[in-house]
């Protein structure tokens, strides 16, 4: 099962959650098969999609849930620590583990091979870090969306892409909607 | 009142909620008022480009960011404050420490400081610039327009501003 399968299968689940997505497939693939504005698709800044998460978790009540990759969190690795010590109950961490940079080509990431970034998360002091198979992704982030606790989840899946067009929406329309829906769950 | 002080002060009087922070020598009186104000929550990062994807989703959160690092931070950033603050138009007060002007005696200092304002320039940033401690008296002024405009701001504070090195 490859990452768009797997974002296929969550998303009965996320539709109506605040969802922050990564830069470049994921972003394409999640507003090509379901898009709405309770999505925030990233269109560059490869790394920050936990960060912003985070930031906008510890900020108002609703869930959210950050759609990260392997290789986009070794980017920044320095979030785990972060995300550890400042929790959110109402934060989930999604890391797509393919163990390759798949919006550029599927190159190898350190995720895939030595690194595991759910001991690198255990580490970092996140508490509840689950590990799962493609297979289990729905169970697991039906759990996550149940608890009262942050979840750190590091999905493992194939590696693999498919065709899918570029994001047309402008940058400050996307924020823009996007904060409308947050405000109306804060209401 | 301390610079200090009078930095905090201005913040929770224009409502900023949320506060990340990188230490720099120059930064410490001030970030340990952040720590200890209850009105700011603060969390530190590790990195400035992680910072600003924090104050992004504060932002989106509704809550009034602010960021508080060194001048080298601007070297660190360049892609996040384009590709992200700029591009979808989300303010950002950067209080930054302005290492390497006149009294610095580190001299690696100094070689980001000669690029701070023309990458700053470059960038079409809103700058201003802290030299004396009164320059304070301007933050109140400086949050709001930043806030108006939703855009980054960078608020460079020079040694001099502190009190020197």
């Amino acid at each position: 099962m490859i990452r768009s399968e797997v974002l296929k299968n969550l998303i009965p689940l996320i539709t109506d959650e605040l969802v922050v997505s990564n830069i470049g497939l994921p972003s394409q693939e999640l507003h090509m098969m379901d898009d709405q504005p309770s999505n925030f698709y990233m269109l560059g800044t490869m790394g920050l999609s936990s960060s912003i998460g985070l930031g906008l978790a510890l900020s108002q009540k609703a869930k959210v849930i950050s759609i990260d990759g392997d290789g986009s969190v070794l980017t920044n690795l320095g979030t785990l620590p972060t995300i550890g010590n400042n929790p959110a109950k109402n934060f989930i961490l999604f890391i797509v583990d393919n163990g390759s940079y798949g919006s550029t080509g599927d190159q190898p990431t350190y995720a895939g091979k030595k690194t595991s970034l759910t001991e690198v998360a255990r580490a970092c002091g996140c508490e509840n870090v689950v590990e799962c198979q493609a297979e289990e992704a729905v169970d697991v982030m039906k759990a996550a969306l149940a608890a009262d606790e942050m979840t750190i989840i590091v999905c493992k899946c194939e590696s693999g892409n498919i065709q899918v067009p570029v994001i047309e929406l402008d940058a400050p329309v996307i924020r823009h909607r996007f904060m409308e829906e947050v405000a109306k769950r804060n209401a | 009142m301390s610079v200090n002080q009078k930095i905090v002060d201005s913040l929770v009087k224009n409502k900023v909620e949320f506060v990340t922070t990188v230490p720099c020598k120059q930064l410490a009186g001030v970030i340990d008022l952040v720590e200890k104000s209850d009105d700011i929550l603060h969390v530190p990062s590790n990195k400035e480009d992680e910072g600003m994807g924090l104050c992004a989703g504060a932002y989106m959160g509704g809550k009034r960011p602010a960021i508080i690092m060194q001048n080298t931070a601007i070297g660190v950033t360049i892609n996040t404050l384009a590709t992200l603050i700029q591009y979808y138009t989300i303010p950002l007060p950067m209080i930054i420490s302005y290492r390497g002007e006149l009294g610095e005696r580190v001299a690696c200092q100094v070689e980001m400081a000669v690029h701070t304002k023309a990458l700053l320039n470059q960038l079409n940033i809103q700058t201003y610039h802290f030299h004396t401690p009164d320059d304070v008296d301007e933050l109140d002024t400086i949050l709001n327009h930043t806030y108006m405009s939703r855009k980054p701001t960078a608020i460079l504070t020079d040694s001099n501003f502190w009190g020197g090195y």
